[in-house]
């Protein structure tokens, strides 16, 4: 008991890396840009597709693909926020949520169309790997997602906290008016906040690529998780996104195993249920302030 | 340096400005006095860009402001400490003044600026890793004005530093402000506590509903009848 127990941890906690991964990059677009990214998730499937294809290609491994997903999403990131979010940013909400939308749509059928529905996978020398522990059984490569998850959610936390530029992000989320009053271009700021979202989303997606199938809707799965844990560990709140990630994980890696097989995700919105009565602002909310 | 010529502005909620000259000298400290909702704090938008003008023209050093995004308008040397102090509440002290300083104009020198401030505030020098956000009033337009003197300003432009203050901290506060101007800084001081401007600045404008309605030295204002009545409850 005790031992399945703690096999449905680490599995949660492995799959919640990939979702800190997403919802980190929903938060920060929410917490610098104020919109909502609906298209989150299909930037996560776009970052497999890349894994896939230089894999089957040119026998690339996906984690190395990490490099090219990575950058290739992040420039795609800025270029969508200078000539499509700039556009809708305004007093209205409305015209940002449907663009976000769209995006999403439109990814998701020219995936289809160019992709098929089919599932993909990449077979790496290390996707049946696993580690033993007594009883306790860790795959290598989620564990390798796993670590690789956590350090650049790291990365990113030294990048907002050391650098003038993170500093200029986090300034501008938390009040953009005297942002421009210290000389900063909110222009800027946004573009590199949604390219390192959407730089999130396609290393969550090549990390993904050795143990996850690529088909057009995969995202889906993702941005829902994603979606929960940035609410539950406040709006445009990276560390909180981070632990209620791995938290969403367990979660739903708990209701698996002792709920019902299909059954992960209704201890998962149980809890964001609780969170919201009882802590509307989510868990990463400043107390009396 | 700074030139405001029959400016006149407005956006949203924000009272509107007409007409409105104001002109400011290298190292000088200027008042800009009125009620509530005369468009003080406008006036000042206006100069960081941050109302949009539909009439009239703000220039600094010959530079017509209208020219440069607002983002642009710090490098010039313009500091603005906004009305409600408008700290980043999530960000330490010390983060702050490291953002003050953003500007390339002002980020080389950003250690010996900040040395500076923590000078002139021991206070913030104490707090230096607390969170903004957790500070008491006083202490956050310290930080406030602090963060606009790490832009190395030319021009400070300080809206209502005394609001919500306790007596003593409005003391410190003017008397510092007090040291700042005397180190060379051009002041623009926006107050509703009219005795106490005037006893800082060289001359003042005065502003009711959106119209410069007269602009003076700070005696001939404080002995003026109808600022008198109006504003200093003589």
């Amino acid at each position: 008991m005790l031992e399945t127990l703690a096999q449905a941890v680490i599995n949660g906690l492995l799959i919640g890396g990939i979702y800190a991964l997403v919802s980190i990059g929903v938060t920060l677009i929410f917490g610098v840009v104020k919109i909502v990214n609906f298209a989150q998730g299909e930037f996560v499937m776009i970052g497999m597709y890349i894994s896939f294809f230089l894999a089957t290609q040119f026998g690339i491994d996906p984690l190395v693909s990490l490099v090219v997903s990575m950058p290739v999403l992040f420039v795609a990131g800025m270029l969508i926020q200078h000539f499509l979010i700039r556009r809708v940013l305004g007093p209205n909400d409305m015209p940002q949520i449907f663009l976000t939308f769209a995006l999403s749509l439109l990814l998701l059928n020219l995936s289809l169309m160019l992709f098929t529905a089919n599932y993909r996978t990449v077979h790496t020398w290390y996707s049946d790997e696993a580690l033993h522990f007594g009883g306790l059984y860790i795959p290598v490569a989620k564990l390798i997602a796993f670590v690789v998850a956590m350090g650049l959610s790291a990365l990113l936390w030294v990048f907002l906290h050391t650098t003038d530029l993170g500093k200029a992000m986090r300034a501008a989320s938390q009040n953009r008016d005297v942002a421009m009053l210290m000389g900063i271009n909110p222009n800027r700021v946004f573009a590199v906040a949604f390219g390192t979202a959407l730089a999130l989303a396609g290393a969550a997606g090549s990390l993904l690529m050795p143990f996850y199938s690529a088909y057009p809707f995969v995202g889906q799965v993702f941005v829902l998780m994603a979606f929960v844990a940035v609410v539950m560990g406040t709006l445009g709140n990276v560390m909180g996104a981070l632990i209620a990630s791995l938290m969403m994980g367990v979660a739903e890696s708990l209701g698996i195993q002792f709920v019902g097989a299909d059954s992960g995700l209704i201890v998962v919105f149980a809890l964001l249920l609780l969170t919201l009565a009882f802590r509307p602002s989510g868990l990463g909310a400043q107390r009396g302030r | 340096m700074l030139e405001l010529s029959r400016v006149s502005a407005s956006y949203g909620s924000v009272p509107a400005i007409t007409d409105v000259n104001i002109s400011i000298a290298e190292g000088e400290a200027v008042g800009l006095l009125g009620a509530n909702g005369a468009g003080k704090s406008t006036t000042l938008r206006a100069v960081s860009g941050l109302v949009k003008l539909f009439g009239g023209k703000v220039t600094f050093d010959g530079v017509d402001l209208a020219t440069l995004p607002p983002y642009r308008i710090p490098e010039l040397g313009i500091a603005h400490v906004p009305e409600g102090r408008q700290v980043f509440p999530e960000m330490t002290v010390q983060e702050n003044l490291e953002i003050g300083a953003f500007t390339p104009r002002a980020k080389p020198d950003r250690q010996r600026t900040m040395q500076l401030v923590y000078d002139i505030f021991p206070r913030l020098a104490d707090r230096k890793k607390q969170l903004a956000g957790t500070m008491s009033g006083g202490e956050q337009q310290m930080l406030a004005v602090g963060r606009g003197l790490m832009l190395k300003p030319r021009l400070l432009m300080l809206d209502e530093p005394s609001l919500g203050l306790a007596p003593v901290m409005t003391d410190v506060t003017f008397e510092k402000i007090g040291e700042i101007h005397k180190m060379g800084t051009a002041i623009l001081l926006v107050e509703q506590n009219v005795s106490r401007a005037l006893s800082l600045v060289q001359r003042a404008y005065v502003l009711e509903s959106g119209n410069v309605i007269m602009h003076g030295t700070s005696t001939e204002l404080a002995n003026n009848k109808q600022v008198q009545a109006a504003y200093l409850g003589i």
